[in-house]
């Protein structure tokens, strides 16, 4: 019954009590079958891969730098993740308590994606032009850029990425856990406390792991703006993704007790804030660079206006930014789970186009030349992420059950 | 719209004013009009209820229509001044781009769509309001003050095809009431 006795009470219909159901996975949940078949996926894809792709030089070649695709898009996925969980303690969220275990859950999976950039280490000669001594000899502006672009810097830069999303992500994935043991509301305002400092050093270590892995793949061409554009697209990837977990969640019972409409309208809101985020950056960084006409900015654009890569570059602006903008706009789309899970879905898949069309000219600047390795690339990391997170929910309730804003959360509505 | 002078019911009587002791008793009265059938009437609270707009059973705001329609003129003002300027008004070279610049055009196209969209919400729901709106016949009540504090009100106006001043009266009384008023124009 209806009980708009109080501000803030729901006009909903909720149960008084919340049942160990919506809480834990219960035994016997499709989900928990998700480690077995994330890695059955890994062990497909990535071994296919490497079987594949071992065979001779430009398979080699192509093997990278789809393996890079593949993990760059599972690791923008988790990294989303800990940029949710930390703004949510930055800005004391009382809307997303209920939502958040999947954030955390999401950010757990770093660690384990760190085992996905460790065999491309052995491709960087196929990667990284710099990295060959010989190139830089020849190159004045490589051999400026050696204080940076160098092999050993690159691998300590890489080791302190993955140990500083790692230890963010331990950090705050345990205090929430131990909160559900205690429920001790101070760890709530030390999970607050640390959160500014770990954004910072979340926007340091995205901005310039971008700049090392994807802007160095052609090591003449910079652009200042570009770890905001990849931030952008892969926050925006991270909410596509927990869109589907709550809509598939609530569908199979598992959440449809904590999360309603409301909550999937506010992710709703943010996949839409970050799609047009993503646009605003890269028409940003399109306009400085087309307005200025400098040869040494241009290449970049000039590489992906040639051949099918045109294509590619008109179906993301109409496909990443102008269709979803339209059609993210109205307020029953977002409230609509079929419509929701579809828009989704295709922002996933667009934000895989958007990573394949930052590396891949590089191999095949001539126009888009698809592999069956893009597509094993892509499905073992995606195998990988799956398994990774399918682990860590099993071992963990669904919602962080003792925070002081839990109640908020589960009473939230949209004015 | 109605600037300054809201749109009131014809002749003496404005209508029926009943005072509710919590929003949950209004809550349920606006259920209750609601399935009464009246169409020309609102509810007063000093905070919002949640869940009130389906208990009146209102429909959709027209608002988001008037936003996006004043966001998308504003977008193509943008776009076609600029373009109109560079291509027909006072066609220059510069920096040796085509006279239609159609990416160096997009900051200020963005700028006016938003600027368009955002006077649209404001200014849309100040004439979808009424407002400004000087004095209503509602003031004309003492107990109405108290819309802003502790009161919870509804107010059925005298134009609605169900109105009759004794039979509205009787249904807010049995709805839970505390207090009925008929109010003057």
């Amino acid at each position: 019954m209806n009980d708009p006795g109080h501000h803030s009470a729901p006009s909903h219909s909720r149960p008084a009590v919340l049942h160990a159901t919506s809480l834990w996975l219960p035994a016997g949940h499709s989900w928990r079958r998700l480690p077995v078949i994330g890695l059955a996926l890994a062990v497909v894809g990535l071994g296919g891969s490497l079987a594949l792709g071992l065979a001779d030089e430009a398979a080699r070649r192509q093997l990278w730098h789809s393996w890079l695709v593949g993990s760059l898009f599972v690791l923008s996925i988790a990294l989303g993740g800990l940029f949710f969980v930390l703004v949510h303690h930055a800005t004391q969220a009382g809307w997303s308590v209920v939502v958040r275990r999947i954030a955390e859950n999401v950010m757990a999976t770093l660690p384990f994606l760190a085992l996905l950039f460790v065999p491309l280490l052995f491709g960087m000669g196929d990667l990284f032009h710099w990295s060959h001594a010989e190139a830089v000899k020849q190159d004045h502006l490589l051999a400026q850029k050696q204080p940076y672009l160098n092999v050993t810097f690159f691998l300590i830069r890489t080791a302190a990425y993955f140990v500083i999303w790692s230890a963010l992500a331990f950090w705050f994935g345990r205090l929430s856990r131990l909160q559900d043991a205690t429920g001790d509301h101070e760890l709530t305002r030390r999970m607050r406390r640390t959160s500014a400092p770990g954004l910072l050093l979340f926007a340091l270590t995205v901005t310039f792991f971008a700049f090392d892995w994807l802007m160095s793949l052609d090591p003449h061409w910079y652009s200042t703006i570009f770890g905001l554009y990849f931030f952008a697209g892969s926050t925006m990837g991270f909410f596509a993704f927990l869109a589907l977990v709550v809509i598939a969640g609530r569908r199979t019972g598992l959440l449809s007790e904590v999360t309603n409409d409301e909550h999937q309208h506010d992710i709703g809101k943010l996949l839409f804030a970050f799609v047009s985020f993503w646009a605003y950056m890269a028409f940003s960084q399109y306009m400085l660079i087309w307005y200025a006409n400098l040869p040494e900015e241009t290449g970049f654009f000039a590489q992906r206006m040639a051949g099918s890569w045109r294509t590619a570059s008109i179906v993301l602006a109409l496909g990443h930014f102008i269709v979803p903008f339209f059609f993210l706009l109205p307020r029953t789309v977002k409230r609509n789970a079929v419509a929701l899970a579809a828009a989704s879905l295709w922002l996933l898949a667009m934000h895989l186009l958007d990573l394949y069309w930052l590396v891949m000219p590089n191999l095949h600047p001539a126009g888009m030349a698809p592999s069956l390795l893009d597509a094993a690339a892509v499905l073992g990391s995606c195998g990988v992420f799956l398994a990774a997170f399918g682990f860590v929910l099993r071992r963990q309730a669904l919602v962080p059950l003792r925070d002081p804003r839990l109640p908020e959360s589960l009473t939230f509505e949209n004015v | 719209m109605a600037l300054l002078r809201p749109s009131l019911p014809p002749g003496e009587l404005f209508g029926a004013l009943a005072e509710f002791a919590t929003p949950a008793e209004l809550y349920h009265a606006c259920e209750g009009v609601r399935d009464a059938g009246y169409t020309r009437w609102d509810a007063h609270t000093p905070f919002p209820v949640h869940g009130l707009e389906r208990a009146m059973g209102l429909k959709a705001s027209r608002l988001p229509w008037i936003s996006l329609v004043l966001g998308l003129g504003g977008a193509a003002t943008g776009m076609g001044l600029q373009g109109w300027v560079s291509t027909i008004a006072y066609p220059l070279v510069i920096s040796g781009k085509p006279f239609f610049s159609w990416p160096a055009f997009v900051p200020v196209t963005f700028e006016l769509g938003v600027l368009g969209g955002a006077l649209g919400a404001v200014f849309g729901m100040f004439a979808l309001n009424q407002l400004p709106t000087f004095h209503h016949p509602l003031f004309s009540s003492k107990r109405f003050e108290r819309a802003s504090d502790d009161g919870f009100f509804i107010s059925i106006e005298s134009w609605d095809p169900q109105f009759d001043p004794h039979g509205t009266a009787d249904l807010l009384r049995r709805l839970g009431a505390k207090e009925v008023e008929l109010v003057e124009s």
